[in-house]
């Protein structure tokens, strides 16, 4: 990824760059209509929601950039700049106080506002940026003098191995402890010594999205506790019943209760396996009737798809322990895998009911060595992916325009585009989950009949 | 019967003859391992790492740290006890010697003691969680199975097991130079790996996210059976852990050592491997044009692979500018095969558990003795002394059974048990008692302050 900023968007009537990017650290003093209360709220959450399915199809940062700016004109804009900041803060925190209320509750709200702010920070020019940096009162030295002579040739190093061909004129870089900069450090797109991490002007990114992420996550689980102890009831007849709607809209299908019509019996599952699913759990399951094994990652991805198609637990079972006792005997299936699987189901442990996984998390997981997880545009060499598609009875032009998806890092249209090849049908909205493919190919396959009319 | 009041039910299970799932009894079986544990494990130097300086000794300490570790034992018939804490050296002690574990595990330390923690629950909010842990790798020969020809799965030799000593220098160069780390221990996990123990109180309180950052920062290797090229360096030039990572250690490892215990060219089957990381058709082509008609050259095994390699890398580098991939080729091929491949999931997680140091490896009877990475190149893990071994020792009365850990020269486990104590324990409880009392006096400063009025 170029590290070298967007500079398009500087003009200063631009509202998305405007100067003051609130960090949300204290509550507004201010006094808000009720009817704002909500609408400000319903608004923020449009642009939540935005943000959440640009992120779930797979849009790369120049992508998100364009449609955060966009959410953010359509939805949130006033013609007087203090009252667009004053909505801005008012909608966050009132949303604080709707998603703090559970742990996953929060995990959306807390992704989705760090993404929103990551995006929203991207947009504003240098100037507007360093202050924001400067908001937050991180201690960071930029890093000038002796020291940063020392160190010209490795930093120049790294900007090479990220691609920059000509010689860095980044104007300043900052040393910062490596902790604070987790992702610079994971893609060793920094250079670093002896516990420091000497991050560029133009990576700033990283550092604040991390700061903001953190003091916000703290927030959040103080609101938690303000909500449960005194707010709600004090709130019961005002804000309360308006707090407990809001949650439970706009968060999309996530597969966790499948439907009546999807349920699925183990005589018919290889059968299926082949005419429904989308490539990466068709590979996983090949291999594990192959092997008769699966490795953790492999089956983490495949049995909760296959509890999201409607698979039963106890069908569950018997279909792991068919395949793995072939291999490994039933006393240590019963040991080993068993638990592993009731707990999927949510029938050991905290009981958490695990969701299937979304083809974002898909994509960016990591497979090893023996693994066979992780989506097969992505992690998949060209020709086993060439091969793969010719056994789903793709043809040459197809297999032609789904390559040159992959080529551009466009996983999910890819997989889009392959069950357009192989269905006959577009599909419009984009893959964006497994089960969703699943679905969509039961639908073309099994069209639900309309009831007669009474 | 709850799985903790299984652990009173011993005396039932050791009179029993060993299960035959234990692969060598004479190397490995309960009797020997009561006699270890009685004599030999040692106890409070396990303590006094794990206490980190909180021995009670400093105002400023705090006497519970110790008692919200978690520890788990594996009993005889693979029964497994979690949330195990003990609030000293004593209890450990009395705990491991009436259960004479299989393995002992050690996890974080938590916010409550593991085992109390049932009774924090009812408040509501989950208040037991891991407050620090040590970062922790591990490395396990069976993840190169891939680029090694002498042997596969779980057994190792000495042609093999210089990848593992590669690997600790780079990833201990690394964690001191890039991370700034100091308080490092190697161990030797017992028969095909090591795990590495960073105990900084930087590197404990790391949380989740940041860990999964290091361990990300160390992957290279993205390989298994669905894709061919395992290394990707994307053409660029290298960042400069990468880049000192091969010229200091990876390099001539490849070029050297490696080439001979492998002979990475020698055969078709081996050198298809190789040319398929090369990105060109053309250049592949050519390379195996040649090395077919040069099948039956007078050369030995070794003599062939080095020579082919040449030409290898000769080709690549007159090729290079054909196309961006090609450009770091040379260096894929040499990463594929050296560099560590670590296990990411042991790291990434704070209540993630690891086998203690000093443990004893139930199929090879091999205690988990520390590594020194300086020298790391002498070690060799058929060399490390086993329970049999050690039994004999004191049956002949060359042992000392009256010291608590003996770290003399002359015993077996002596000289693993000094090294611990010089090169880790010593170092590191200074830097901890130094640290408990800068904190303290800061606060004592603090609350001077607040009363200055």
């Amino acid at each position: 990824m170029n590290p070298i900023l967007p500079q398009k968007r500087t003009a200063s009537n631009d509202v998305v760059s405007s100067p003051k990017l609130p960090l949300y650290f204290t509550a507004p003093a201010m006094e808000v209509r009720l009817e704002e209360f909500e609408l400000f709220a319903i608004d923020r959450l449009r642009v939540l929601k935005g943000v959440s399915d640009g992120l779930a199809r797979g849009r790369n940062p120049n992508e998100m950039d364009d449609l955060v700016g966009d959410l953010w004109k359509e939805n949130m804009r006033l013609s007087d700049v203090s009252e667009m900041i004053n909505k801005d803060i008012i909608s966050h925190f009132v949303l604080r106080l709707v998603y703090c209320r559970s742990d996953e509750l929060k995990k959306w709200f807390l992704s989705m506002e760090t993404a929103l702010f990551r995006y929203r920070f991207r947009l504003q020019n240098l100037e507007a940026q360093r202050a924001t940096v400067g908001e937050f009162g991180l201690p960071y030295k930029a890093v000038i003098g002796a020291e940063l002579e020392s160190l010209k040739e490795k930093l120049w190093q790294v900007a090479r191995s990220l691609g920059q061909t000509s010689p860095t004129d980044e104007p300043i870089y900052y040393k910062v402890p490596f902790e604070e900069v987790p992702d610079l450090v994971a893609s060793r797109r920094v250079l670093l010594q002896k516990g420091y991490a000497f991050v560029a002007g133009s990576q700033l990114v990283s550092l604040v999205v991390t700061q903001f992420r953190s003091h916000l996550s703290k927030a959040l689980i103080l609101t938690n506790r303000k909500w449960t102890t005194t707010i709600r009831e004090r709130e019961k007849d005002r804000l309360t019943p308006i707090v407990e709607a809001l949650s439970t809209s706009y968060l999309g299908p996530d597969y966790s209760q499948s439907n009546e019509y999807a349920d699925i019996s183990l005589k018919d599952i290889d059968q299926v396996s082949k005419s429904s699913f989308p490539l990466c759990m068709r590979h996983l399951f090949e291999k594990l009737r192959e092997d008769h094994h699966l490795k953790h990652g492999g089956r983490m991805q495949l049995g909760l798809f296959l509890k999201g198609v409607g698979l039963k637990l106890d069908d569950a079972l018997a279909f792991w322990r068919e395949e793995f006792t072939k291999k490994v005997g039933s006393e240590r299936f019963d040991k080993e895998y068993a638990y592993a699987i009731r707990h999927n189901y949510g029938k050991e442990g905290k009981r958490t009911d695990y969701t299937p996984y979304a083809c974002q998390k898909v994509i960016s997981s990591a497979p090893g060595v023996g693994d066979h997880h992780g989506c097969p545009y992505r992690h998949f060499s060209e020709d086993n992916l060439r091969a793969a598609l010719g056994r789903m009875g793709l043809s040459s032009r197809g297999m032609e325009d789904v390559m040159d998806k992959v080529k551009n890092k466009h996983y999910q249209l890819a997989c889009t585009l392959t069950f357009e090849a192989v269905y006959g049908t577009s599909c419009d909205a984009g893959i964006n989950h497994p089960n969703q493919y699943f679905e969509e190919a039961q639908n073309v396959l099994k069209p639900k009949t309309p009831t007669a009319p009474v | 019967m709850t799985r903790d009041e299984i652990g009173n039910r011993e005396e039932d299970m050791i009179i029993d003859d060993p299960k035959p799932k234990i692969q060598n009894p004479d190397e490995f079986n309960v009797h020997y391992l009561r006699i270890y544990y009685g004599n030999l494990f040692p106890y409070s130097d396990i303590h006094k790492w794990l206490s980190y300086g909180h021995d009670g000794k400093h105002p400023g300490c705090d006497e519970f740290y110790f008692g919200r570790r978690e520890f788990s034992f594996t009993l005889e018939n693979d029964v497994y006890l979690r949330y195990k804490s003990f609030k000293n050296a004593s209890a450990m002690e009395d705990a491991i010697k009436s259960n004479f574990p299989y393995k002992i595990d050690i996890g974080a330390v938590y916010s409550v003691d593991p085992d109390k923690r049932h009774a924090y629950a009812q408040s509501g909010t989950n208040v037991f969680t891991p407050v620090e842990r040590e970062l922790v790798f591990d490395i396990d020969i069976t993840d190169y199975d891939d680029v090694r020809y002498c042997c596969s799965g779980a057994d190792v030799c000495s042609n093999c097991w210089p990848l593992m000593t590669v690997a600790i220098k780079v990833i201990d160069t690394s964690l001191r130079e890039d991370f700034g780390f100091k308080h490092i221990l190697w161990v030797f996990s017992g028969r095909r790996g090591v795990h590495c123990w960073v105990c900084d109180p930087k590197a404990r309180r790391l949380t989740n996210e940041q860990r999964s950052a290091v361990a990300e920062y160390f992957r290279v290797y993205k390989g298994n059976e669905n894709n061919a090229k395992k290394v990707d360096l994307m053409g660029h030039s290298l960042h400069p852990f990468l880049a000192r990572s091969y010229v200091d250690y990876l390099k001539n490892f490849f070029e050297g050592e490696l080439q001979a215990t492998q002979s990475l060219f020698s055969s078709k089957e081996k050198y298809e491997k190789i040319l398929e990381m090369i990105s060109d058709e053309d250049i592949q082509s050519e390379l195996r044009g040649k090395w077919e008609n040069s099948a039956r050259s007078s050369l030995s095994e070794e003599a062939t692979s080095l020579l082919r390699w040449e030409q290898l890398k000769k080709m690549l580098q007159s090729k290079k500018q054909k196309a961006l991939s090609l450009r770091t080729c040379i260096e894929e091929i040499v990463f594929t095969f050296t560099y560590p491949r670590i296990d990411l999931e042991v790291s990434k997680q704070m209540n993630h558990l690891l086998k203690a140091p000093f443990c004893v490896h139930p199929k090879t009877g091999r205690v988990c003795v520390p590594i020194d990475p300086n020298n790391c190149d002498e070690f060799d893990p058929m060399a490390v002394p086993t329970l049999s071994q050690l039994i004999e020792e004191i049956n002949s009365g060359g042992f000392r059974m009256d010291v608590d850990g003996d770290d003399s020269d002359r015993s077996l486990l002596g000289k693993s048990i000094k090294f611990f104590r010089s090169s880790f324990l010593e170092p590191l409880l200074k830097s901890c008692k130094e640290q408990i009392e800068k904190s303290y006096k800061t606060k004592i400063e603090k609350t001077k302050d607040s009363f200055s009025w």
